[in-house]
C-alpha cells in the first residue's frame, strides 16, 4: 500500500474512533450535558432550516472577514516596512512585542470601553489582536527577500509597479499565505469572544445565550457548523491558493 | 543601437563590516574608453574588482567616485542596459517566455521579440517551462535571451559561462557571438579565462589585483568568424603569457 494511502486511512480511522468514543460516553452520561451525535445532527439540521443559524453564522463570518482583511493589510504594510528599513524595525519592534503579549481579552475589553459596544470596537479589537502576528511573519519574509532579483529589475529599468508586483511580492507570497492561514484560524476564535462580550448577534452571542440555558446540543450544533465552514474555507480557498503560489516549484 | 562609454574612476573603497577603520581599496585610478559596438573583455585575478566595476557602470553600486560618460552625454537612465550575472537570476515563478518578456518594453513585447530570440537560442519547445525544470545550461540560455531581447545599447556580462561544461559553454559563446554579429552592441565581458577572452573579444583589458588599474590593453586582431580550435588563439594566448608571466595574477612583471 502506498504510504500516502496508508496515512490517510489512519486519519479516517482516528476520526471514526473519536465518534465511537463520543457515542459511548454520551450513552453513559446525561443526554442533556453530553448529547449523542445524532441528536446534535438533528438540532443542526433544524437550526439551518429555521434560518437563524445561517444569519448568526453570516454575521460572524462578516466580522471575521472584515477584521481579517484589515489585519492583513495593516500587518503586511508594517511588516514590509520593518523588514526593509532598519529605522522602522527599531521603531515598531517595541510596540509589536508589547501588543504580541497583551492578552486578547484585555484588548477586547479596552476596545469596548473606549469605543462603546459597537461594531467598530469589535472589529478594532479583533484586528489589533492579529496584526502583531502578521507583522512578525511578513517581516521575516521581507528580510529574506533575494536582493539579487531586485537588481535584475533595476538594471533592466523595469517600472516600479512591475518591480513590486512581479519581482518583490512573489518572494513574499509564501509568508503572506502563512500569515493568512494562521490569521483566519486565530481571528475566528477571537471573534466569538468579542461577540460573547458585546454583540447581540453572531455565533459567539448565540453560544452565550445557549450557555445561559445549558443548551449543550445547540452549542455543539453551532460549533460544528462553524468548524465546517472554516474547514471548507481552508480547502476551497487557501489550499488552492497555496498550490497556485507553488506551481513553479518542482 | 549601441553606446560608447568613457570610464574615469578615481577610486573605489569598501568599508569592511568587521573593522570600520580598515578599508579595502577595490579599484585604483582606472581610465577606460570603449567605443560603440566594441566587444571588450576584462580579465583579471579573482577579487580584483571586476564585478565591482560592472556594478559601478550599471548603477547597481551608486557610490561612484569619478565619472562614467556615455555616447552623446546620455544619462545612465536613458541607456538600455543589459547585465548577465554569474548566476542566471531568473524569476522562479515565471515561465521561460515570461522571464524574457518581463524586462521588455511594451513595443518590444508586441513585436514578438522574446519568442524570436528564444527560437534562435533553441528554446522554442520550453517557453512554458519554469526555470526549476531546466538544466543549468538552459537557464543561462534564457538569461542570455533575456539580455539580448531587451536590445541593449550596453551589455555587461560577469563571467556568465562559469561552472558549465566545456561543450555547453562553447555553445553559449557561439550564441552570444552570433547575436552580437547580427545586432552589434557594446559589450563588456568580464572573465578570468584568457582563452575565452581571446576567442570572443575585439580587445582585452588586463586588470591588476586590487586596487585594480589597467595593466595592459590588447587589441585582438584575429579575423571573424573565429574558430574555437583556431591555432591563432592558442598561440596568442601563449605569447601573451610568455611575455608577461604574472599578468593573469594581476602583476606586471615587466614594470
Amino acid at each position: 500500500m502506498p504510504i500516502r494511502k496508508y496515512l490517510s486511512s489512519i486519519k479516517g480511522f482516528s476520526f471514526i474512533l473519536l465518534f465511537i468514543l463520543w457515542e459511548l460516553l454520551s450513552n453513559f452520561s446525561n443526554p442533556a450535558t453530553f448529547p449523542s451525535l445524532l441528536s446534535i445532527g438533528k438540532t443542526l439540521f433544524a437550526e439551518v432550516l429555521d434560518g437563524e443559524l445561517i444569519f448568526h453564522l453570516g454575521m460572524t463570518l462578516y466580522r471575521v472577514f472584515v477584521s481579517f482583511f484589515i489585519a492583513m493589510i495593516v500587518g503586511i504594510l508594517i511588516g514590509m516596512l520593518m523588514g526593509n528599513y532598519k529605522n522602522f524595525d527599531s521603531f515598531f519592534d517595541g510596540w509589536n512585542i508589547l501588543f504580541l503579549n497583551i492578552p486578547a481579552l484585555v484588548l477586547i475589553i479596552l476596545s469596548y470601553i473606549w469605543f462603546g459596544l459597537t461594531e467598530v470596537a469589535a472589529i478594532v479589537a479583533v484586528s489589533l489582536n492579529k496584526i502583531p502576528n502578521v507583522v512578525v511573519t511578513i517581516r521575516e519574509g521581507a528580510k529574506s527577500i533575494d536582493k539579487r532579483l531586485l537588481q535584475v529589475a533595476f538594471v533592466y529599468k523595469v517600472s516600479n509597479v512591475k518591480k513590486f508586483f512581479i519581482f518583490y511580492i512573489p518572494q513574499l507570497f509564501p509568508y503572506i499565505i502563512a500569515a493568512a492561514r494562521g490569521g483566519i484560524s486565530l481571528i475566528w476564535k477571537i471573534v466569538l469572544v468579542v461577540e460573547l462580550l458585546g454583540r447581540s448577534n453572531g455565533v459567539g452571542f448565540k453560544i452565550h445565550e445557549f450557555f445561559q440555558f445549558f443548551d449543550i446540543k445547540s452549542i455543539l450544533a453551532y460549533t460544528i457548523a462553524f468548524v465546517i465552514v472554516m474547514i471548507g474555507l481552508e480547502l476551497l480557498f487557501f489550499k488552492p491558493l497555496d498550490n497556485y503560489s507553488r506551481r513553479w516549484r518542482t | 543601437m549601441s553606446t560608447s562609454i568613457k570610464i574615469n574612476i578615481k577610486s573605489k573603497v569598501f568599508q569592511t563590516n568587521t573593522n570600520k577603520r580598515k578599508k579595502h581599496f577595490a579599484i585604483g585610478k582606472l581610465n577606460l574608453n570603449i567605443s560603440k559596438g566594441e566587444f571588450c573583455s576584462i580579465i583579471g585575478p579573482s577579487g580584483c574588482g571586476k564585478t565591482t566595476l560592472l556594478n559601478l557602470i550599471s548603477g547597481l553600486d551608486k557610490s561612484l567616485n569619478g565619472k562614467i560618460i556615455f555616447d552623446k552625454k546620455k544619462q545612465l537612465k536613458d541607456i538600455r542596459t543589459a547585465y548577465m550575472f554569474q548566476n542566471p537570476r531568473l524569476l522562479p515563478w515565471l515561465t521561460v517566455l515570461e522571464n524574457v518578456e518581463v524586462v521588455l518594453s511594451k513595443e518590444q513585447k508586441e513585436s514578438n521579440r522574446a519568442r524570436e530570440i528564444l527560437n534562435i537560442m533553441g528554446l522554442e519547445e520550453f517557453l512554458g517551462y519554469y526555470p526549476s525544470q531546466l538544466s543549468g545550461g538552459m537557464q543561462r540560455r534564457v538569461a542570455l535571451a533575456r539580455s539580448y531581447s531587451s536590445q541593449p545599447e550596453l551589455f555587461l556580462l560577469d563571467e556568465p559561462f562559469v561552472s558549465l561544461d566545456d561543450e555547453m559553454a562553447n555553445k553559449l559563446r557561439d550564441m552570444l557571438i552570433s547575436l552580437w554579429t547580427n545586432e552589434p552592441t557594446t559589450i563588456i565581458f568580464v572573465t578570468h579565462d584568457l582563452r575565452e577572452a581571446i576567442y570572443l573579444a575585439d580587445r582585452i583589458i588586463f586588470l591588476s589585483s586590487a586596487p585594480s588599474r589597467v595593466l595592459m590593453d590588447k587589441k585582438i586582431g584575429i579575423r571573424r568568424p573565429r574558430k574555437l580550435d583556431d591555432r591563432k588563439i592558442e598561440s596568442l594566448r601563449k605569447s601573451i603569457i610568455s611575455r608577461n608571466k604574472q599578468i593573469l595574477k594581476g602583476v606586471d612583471t615587466n614594470a
